[in-house]
């Protein structure tokens, strides 16, 4: 697996004063956009269609991958599919436990009320961003329905919250890291989603990865 | 000076001896014991040998130098008494060697009556170091009628002031001149602030007012009155004593008045020459003095004028505020901050170890001068230390670094910036009328 | 930028700092714009107003703001000073905190309270105007409703400043945040009504009203502060408008684009014309909204982390 890429990541530090190791890849740039692609399917199938349909990225990198969901589903459907972005950081309850952010931008491109919001995030851990989501949505009118996309689902839930369409269920440690890198987010050459972890969990198979 | 019947604090049958130091005084600077007899000093020699059941004060490389002499100290009684009193303000000004005070007028009722006056003077001869009444200028300090200025002189008042008042009025500074003039050794003591040019001002007006938006009060305020006091001055004759001088525009008016043969003389703080506006920054209200702390030029002015004797005296208004006033906004609070237990020592510490003044001149500046401007010499206060004279000493140890804690203070306020901080040189002993009132930095009464 | 934990002044923030507040006040303004213009993010926090001075406008700003952010609100209010009631300042303000509270927004006749305060309490403290020193929250929704307004930064921006400047806390912070973002300030105004050594202010000084106008981008125009002594240091009020009077007539001779703010309440007639200050070049209304998105902006900093990190 890690002895194909072109270059090895190092290990690094890692928030808590350890260091963190790469385990494995998760999607490819070509995988990525096949599961991006059978989301959008997915979608338009579950709704019969895309007419009420619109998507809201959560930052940082939903936004973007709502982008190409939106892109996907006009070349096969020919439907323009309203995108938004939503920052829900001053809806978070774990404010207190964490240094402020800066905000983020939220634009939502038409009133949600009454039509089908799909919420869009990269990856789906806590489900605390989602819960603090469906929160500012509901700032904004009231949705027929809110439905969540996801590329990856990481599991270690800790509220009752479940994803409706996702590229890849990836059972993880919960000190692991999933790390999404996309082209337009992340000024990476290709887009790339890697299981890193702390060097101390399983330190054969992550500082074995040389060349 | 006609004596009421109250006797002074005396020291009748106890013996000191002054060891180990260096006499410094109006005649000059040598190597000398001190032996004191019921208050009196006897003998000022080298190597003296104490007599039996003398007590030995040890001198050992500290200044013995005549009782310090306060030109200006507000000791709040009557009628401030949570402030100060004056027998907790005389022990402040023991611990900080001062033989003698001269208390301020402004009290409660103010000191423009001969009863009130005669109250402070008999509890001054009783505390820690002596006190002595100014007296009012105008009834009530306002300015406009004079007070019984005969009468306050016959119970010994010499010193005249409205302090914290300024006498505006040109014709009423003119009569209080020209009436003194009959009262040998009065003086006329000026607040020379202009209180329209200073209205409603906090502080220094000045680029640190105009940036934390404290209403100032410009130097104009104070040269302004000079100015023309000094011209009321050069047409009445009389003696006349500007208080807390604090801008270097006063400097150059005094010397001309000087020069002119003007019996014109001049004082300032401790803290007029070492604080500057910019401690206003804090809005913390132990920063607020009237006249108020004011620029770097004008507090180096303060300091050069002390060195050529354009400034005679260096006084302290000695300020005590309860603390409850200066848990305000700097705007709400009262102006002044203590003074009597770190002057020596904080003019030691800026204006002496930097070399800026010798000393002999500091301390001229502290006895001396400001006794032969309140009339206090002949009380024996000021020198010289020699045979005969009453025994007003003080001993100065100007190596010690020591801070003023909170703890330390005599009285029940607390508003000194100089608290906490490190000072260089300390009063050891005072003795006032050949009692040892301060031995070792611990007040004995 | 992080850990601050007061807002006393606009003095000491950077142009970093400043941009930062406007940054998230933009957030805020998308979300009064909500059908629901409320978020949770200080839910449980208690913000109390403490207005030792009359002020209305102001102190309803802060407290809507704070309830957007979802805190509780409580307001101690005083007329004249805490002086006058017999009651020490650290004595009202030991006594609010002990009720539990996480924020103080204070607003104070005297110049420094609020440092004062925030020497004494654990709570962080937001300076809602002391005296003539600052109003930074005034400063920064200021900047933020211009910076809305020009679409871009205030680099290069002329902004005169004109009437009270000596009296007025609200040029104070004004100078120092417009000039820190790059804008070039006038101060005009009578010699009377300039503060002090104002040589040592970051702007341009001027006592000709008419020769500056068409050079404008905006015209910031003061209150004349009657309640204070300006009655001694001006001529006649009708002089005043006379010279300094933001009337129509001024107005015209304007920029085509050039715009009008008063950070209010206005005295029309005094400082401004009624058809000035309704009129298509006033920025008021705008300057209002502004007022509640940047104080969000400044509560939600301030409290929405966890405690500790630098003084102000």
């Amino acid at each position: 697996m890690a002895g194909s890429r072109p270059t090895e990541p190092q290990p690094e530090a890692a928030p808590g004063g350890g260091r963190f190791a790469f385990r494995a890849r998760v999607f490819d740039a070509d995988a990525l956009r096949r599961a991006t692609i059978r989301i959008a399917h997915e979608i338009v199938e579950r709704n019969r269609g895309a007419t009420d349909v619109v998507l809201v990225g959560l930052p940082r990198r939903g936004p973007e991958i709502a982008r190409r969901i939106a892109a996907a589903i006009r070349s096969f459907e020919g439907v323009e599919v309203p995108v938004g972005t939503l920052d829900v950081t001053m809806h978070r309850d774990d404010l207190a436990l964490r240094p402020v952010r800066p905000l983020g931008p939220t634009r939502l491109p038409t009133d949600v009320g009454g039509r089908v919001v799909v919420l869009v995030d990269d990856v789906l851990f806590t489900g605390r961003t989602v819960r603090a989501a469906l929160d500012a949505l509901g700032t904004f009118g009231r949705p027929r329905a809110v439905q969540l996309a996801v590329l990856v689902d990481r599991g270690h839930r800790e509220l009752p919250i479940r994803a409706d369409f996702v590229g890849k269920n990836l059972p993880t440690k919960r000190v692991e890291d999933v790390r999404v890198r996309l082209t337009d987010t992340d000024g990476v050459a290709e887009d790339v989603v890697e299981l890193w972890a702390p060097s101390d969990v399983d330190t054969a198979a992550a500082g074995g990865a040389g060349p | 000076m006609p004596e009421p019947p109250q006797p002074e604090a005396t020291a009748a049958g106890t013996v000191l001896c002054l060891r180990g130091g260096t006499v410094c005084d109006a005649t000059g600077e040598r190597r000398a014991d001190v032996l004191v007899r019921d208050g009196t000093i006897t003998e000022v020699a080298d190597g003296l040998t104490p007599p039996p059941g003398a007590r030995v004060l040890d001198c050992d490389g500290a200044w013995v130098v005549p009782g310090l002499v306060d030109l200006h100290a507000h000791l709040r009684e009557p009628g401030g008494e949570d402030a100060e009193t004056i027998e907790t303000g005389a022990r402040a000004g023991a611990l900080g060697g001062f033989s003698a005070l001269v208390a301020m007028p402004n009290t409660s009722p103010p000191l423009d009556d001969p009863a009130v006056v005669a109250a402070v003077a008999a509890a001054g001869r009783r505390a820690p170091c002596r006190v002595y009444p100014a007296g009012c200028v105008t009834r009530g300090r306002a300015g406009t009628e004079l007070a019984p200025l005969g009468e306050l002189y016959d119970l010994g008042v010499r010193v005249f002031t409205d302090d914290g008042a300024c006498v505006a009025d040109a014709g009423v500074l003119r009569a209080a001149l020209e009436y003194t003039r009959a009262l040998p050794g009065a003086v006329v003591a000026q607040h020379a602030e202009d209180p329209a040019l200073a209205a409603d001002g906090h502080m220094h007006e000045g680029a640190w007012s105009s940036r934390l938006g404290i209403p100032g009060r410009p130097a104009v305020a104070e040269t302004a009155v000079v100015a023309r006091d000094l011209e009321v001055v050069g047409h009445t004759g009389g003696r006349y004593h500007l208080l807390h001088c604090s801008a270097a525009g006063s400097v150059a008016l005094l010397r001309a008045a000087r020069d002119a043969g003007l019996a014109v003389t001049a004082e300032v703080t401790p803290h007029h020459c070492v604080l500057t506006d910019e401690c206003c920054a804090t809005f913390d209200p132990l920063y607020k003095v009237h006249p108020p702390l004011r620029e770097p030029g004008d507090r180096d002015a303060m300091v050069a004028a002390l060195a050529a004797g354009v400034i005679d005296a260096i006084a302290t208004d000695h300020a005590p505020h309860p603390p409850v006033t200066k848990e305000r906004p700097f705007e709400e609070a009262p102006p002044g901050m203590l003074g009597l237990q770190t002057a020596l020592a904080v003019v030691w510490t800026h204006l002496v170890a930097p070399g800026r003044l010798t000393p002999a001149q500091a301390f001229a500046a502290l006895s001396w001068r400001p006794a032969a401007i309140a009339g206090l010499t002949a009380e024996g206060h000021g020198g010289p230390v020699a045979p005969g004279r009453p025994a007003h000493l003080t001993v100065f140890d100007p190596q010690a670094r020591w801070r003023l804690g909170a703890d330390g203070l005599a009285g029940p306020s607390a508003n000194s910036p100089f608290l906490d901080v490190e000072l260089t040189g300390r009063v050891r002993h005072t003795v006032v009328g050949g009692e040892a009132v301060v031995v070792d930095h611990e007040a004995r009464r | 930028m992080t850990g601050m934990r007061h807002l006393l002044g606009i003095t000491g923030l950077d142009r970093p700092a400043i941009e930062c507040y406007l940054d998230d006040a933009a957030a805020f303004w998308e979300v009064l714009g909500r059908d629901i213009p409320k978020v949770p993010a200080l839910r449980g926090r208690t913000v109390v107003t403490l207005f030792l001075e009359d002020s209305t406008r102001t102190r309803l700003s802060f407290e809507t703001a704070a309830r957007r952010l979802s805190a509780d609100t409580m307001s101690f209010q005083a007329r004249g000073s805490s002086v006058a009631k017999g009651e020490s300042l650290l004595d009202t303000v030991r006594t609010i905190e002990a009720l539990g509270v996480d924020a103080l927004v204070v607003r104070h006749p005297a110049a420094g309270a609020p440092h004062r305060i925030a020497g004494w309490v654990d709570a962080a403290v937001v300076n809602g105007g002391d005296g003539r020193h600052e109003h930074p929250t005034q400063a920064l929704l200021d900047c933020f409703t211009l910076r809305r307004h020009l679409g871009t930064g205030l680099d290069g921006c002329r902004i005169g400043i004109i009437g009270d400047v000596a009296h007025s806390r609200v040029a104070r912070s004004g100078v120092r945040a417009f000039s820190a973002l790059g804008a070039e300030v006038t101060l005009i105004a009578p010699p009377t009504l300039l503060p002090e050594r104002v040589e040592t202010w970051p702007a341009r000084v001027t006592h000709d009203l008419d020769a500056e106008l068409a050079e404008l981008d905006v015209a910031y125009v003061l209150r004349v502060q009657r309640e204070r002594d300006a009655a001694r240091r001006l001529p006649p009020l009708h002089e005043y408008y006379a010279r300094y009077g933001l009337t129509e007539a001024r107005a015209a001779r304007m920029k085509p684009h050039a715009v009008v703010m008063h950070p209010g309440p206005m005295i029309r007639g005094l400082e401004v014309a009624t058809t000035v200050a309704d009129g298509p070049r006033s920025l008021v209304r705008d300057q209002v909204r502004a007022g509640v998105a940047v104080r969000m902006a400044v509560l939600f900093r301030l409290l929405g982390s966890p405690a500790g990190g630098d003084d102000a």
